[in-house]
């Protein structure tokens, strides 16, 4: 697929591809996406504003330059605004790949960074990597949110040849700012799309996910996202899903953050806890959804954990039509690009045999060599042979919903465990 | 009566002097949380210093740039946002001038401080404001408008002709965002003792103007009526 290489959100042009319940496929104008919903529907968006979360400045020990990109966070307080979860990068910006960008200087805890008018002390250093750390910001958290909003620039990536300003990246409806990069999907919300769903009879809920970052450059970073991401569901949008669970309504996610939080939030059977939490899962062919019956989302490159996601959904077959269609239509990828709509397959729940076809699909469906050395591969690939030899406990309905997620290897929460909510 | 406003959540800009600072003491007293928002560091520091409970951010609302930081800055430190005050105004031209001979640069300011900058922040925050009305918080944005927004004073017309365009954007807005909970308000002060007035109208009787603690005093009242309003009768699309 092409990438969509100018910031805009709401291209006239833009496209949307759905694939139903029977695994069709059609294409629409993305204008019109509340036409491709139900009456009846309930929507649910992630309200999260876009932190301005690349900070340039100095490694203090060695002088050198370094790009500090804020990856993780344990909680979404406001005033929590001291510890960050944090990718480093070497001289340069966003106009290099981020797979070409040199490495940043050798940290060590306690070394400090001067990062514009901030200044951070290297606390850890996460699974060995040389360039996951946590840090800790100094100063009162009224100082640090003056810094971010002096200092930080949006993270974005060399597809975008400009840079972007913060509001490239804040959706219609973005509210607490706490995500890394933009929860893009929403992009396709404004204002009168609302309109237009209350005209339909379409019911929009929000909550709040700290959508984490999508590429370091390191493949053995990126086999492991989405890092651990906090995320906040609020009482009226945890009443509303379980009221259109009661009435069969279908439970539409605005982008994988959504469907990630809430699957991360159900309980037995199908409601959400409300509040906060930090969801820790992988969303693959393995997941059995509880709560989430379609997902409007950009188009995804296979191998992304984005697109692994979507597997939770539909079948690979089904996957390597939709891709094809993709590319045949000439959609454009990323997060200014076209977007996709995708129903739950027809059969609803998973079985253990149809997670085994589906395995089988992946490998059969498309060109392996394709996904060869591709940022996630090998966490798929771990995915992929989790759902071949299934453990029993994997069918049945479990007390704590993240069991089966949490069954998946090389698993290793970001936050420290006392930190979780 | 004196309504109470604990857990709200409140962004006022123009906070460090005449009527915005009155409303940063009226609603803190009332047991709001407040962030206000002014042009220069060391007022703002002040104003900080006086009242620990408030928030302070150093910005420029008719400065484009500046509204993105502005409203992280509002964001980051209340968590979200219930009521945004605009009432950051400039006069145009200081002394007052026939608008014949008001310059272009002094009308563009008090449009981009009056009505672009009101414009854009409720803009920026209007994810966050129409949140608290889905979660039936209640969610206001108050224009402060003036007399001169309906009357044709003479020497008043960069900012008559502001105050008149951000009077009939509150209206609209009001209407618009009736369906998504949040209210517009547009609400004229009366003829204070500010700084401002004394730039407008330096030989004014002060003893004639309005305290700016009792005009606060009937904007927060203002305010409480429109959230009780909001509060009620939350978002529309829950059907």
């Amino acid at each position: 697929m092409r990438a969509a290489s100018r910031p805009i959100q709401r291209p006239i042009d833009a496209k949307l591809l759905v694939v139903d319940r029977r695994g069709r496929v059609s294409h629409r104008n993305r204008v019109d996406f509340v036409q491709a919903l139900r009456p009846g529907d309930l929507v649910i968006a992630n309200d999260a504003a876009t932190l301005p979360a690349s900070l340039c400045g100095r490694h203090l020990p060695t002088r050198r330059a370094i790009e500090v990109r804020l990856a993780g966070r344990d909680s979404l307080a406001p005033h929590s605004v001291h510890r960050f979860t944090a990718v480093l990068f070497g001289d340069g910006d966003f106009r290099t790949r981020t797979e070409d960008r040199p490495l940043p200087p050798v940290v060590t805890p306690g070394d400090r960074l001067r990062l514009g008018p901030l200044q951070a002390t290297i606390t850890d250093l996460l699974w060995n990597h040389p360039r996951l750390v946590r840090l800790e910001f100094e100063g009162s958290s009224r100082e640090i949110w003056e810094g971010l909003a002096a200092h930080g620039r949006p993270i974005q990536y060399a597809h975008v040849p400009t840079a972007i300003a913060v509001w490239d990246t804040w959706t219609r409806i973005a509210g607490p700012p706490v995500a890394f990069e933009p929860p893009s999907a929403g992009f396709v919300i404004d204002w009168n799309a609302l309109r237009l769903m209350t005209t339909r009879g379409i019911r929009f809920a929000t909550l709040t996910h700290a959508a984490g970052i999508s590429s370091t450059g390191d493949p053995q970073l990126d086999a492991r996202l989405p890092f651990d991401e906090p995320y906040e569901i609020p009482s009226r949008t945890a009443r509303l899903i379980a009221s259109a669970r009661d009435d069969g309504a279908r439970i539409v996610a605005i982008g994988t953050t959504v469907v990630r939080a809430l699957e991360h939030a159900a309980t037995f059977p199908g409601s959400v806890r409300v509040g906060e939490g930090l969801a820790n899962q992988r969303i693959g062919p393995h997941t059995r959804l509880r709560i989430v019956d379609a997902i409007l989302s950009g188009t995804h490159e296979p191998g992304t954990s984005h697109y692994e996601l979507l597997r939770a959904f539909v079948d690979g077959r089904t996957l390597g039509r939709m891709d094809r269609a993709l590319v045949a239509h000439g959609y454009r990828t990323h997060e200014f690009g076209d977007s996709i709509l995708v129903e739950r397959r027809a059969t609803g729940r998973t079985s253990v045999v149809q997670r085994i076809d589906d395995g089988a699909n992946r490998g059969a469906d498309g060109d392996p060599t394709e996904h060869a050395n591709r940022p996630g591969d090998r966490e798929a690939f771990g995915i992929v042979r989790a759902a071949e030899t299934p453990a029993p406990h994997v069918a049945a309905p479990r007390a704590d919903p993240c069991a089966d997620e949490q069954a998946v290897p090389d698993r290793i929460p970001l936050a420290a465990p006392d930190h979780r909510l | 009566m004196t309504h109470d406003f604990t857990g709200l959540r409140a962004a006022i800009t123009g906070g460090t002097s005449g009527l915005g600072l009155a409303l940063v003491e009226e609603l803190l007293a009332r047991g709001a949380r407040v962030a206000f928002v002014a042009r220069t560091g060391p007022a703002v520091e002040q104003v900080s210093i006086d009242h620990p409970g408030a928030h302070g951010i150093v910005g420029d609302v008719s400065d484009v740039h500046q509204i993105h930081p502005i409203a992280l800055q509002i964001l980051g430190a209340l968590g979200g946002l219930d009521v945004l005050v605009n009432n950051a105004s400039s006069l145009g031209p200081v002394p007052l001038a026939l608008l014949a001979d008001t310059e272009c640069e002094d009308l563009e300011r008090a449009l981009a401080t009056n009505v672009l900058g009101p414009f854009r922040l409720t803009k920026a925050l209007l994810g966050s404001l129409a949140s608290s009305a889905r979660q039936g918080r209640g969610a206001v944005v108050l224009n402060v408008s003036s007399d001169a927004a309906i009357t044709p004073y003479p020497r008043w017309g960069a900012y008559g002709a502001s105050k008149a365009a951000l009077h009939h954007l509150s209206r609209i807005w009001n209407e618009e965002l009736m369906a998504d909970g949040v209210r517009v308000l547009s609400v004229d002060p009366g003829d204070m003792d500010t700084p401002m007035h004394a730039a407008a109208v330096p030989d004014a009787d002060r003893s004639e103007l309005k305290r700016p603690a009792a005009a606060a005093r009937e904007l927060a009242d203002a305010l409480a009526a429109a959230i009780q309003a909001t509060a009620i009768a939350p978002a529309t699309n829950e059907a």
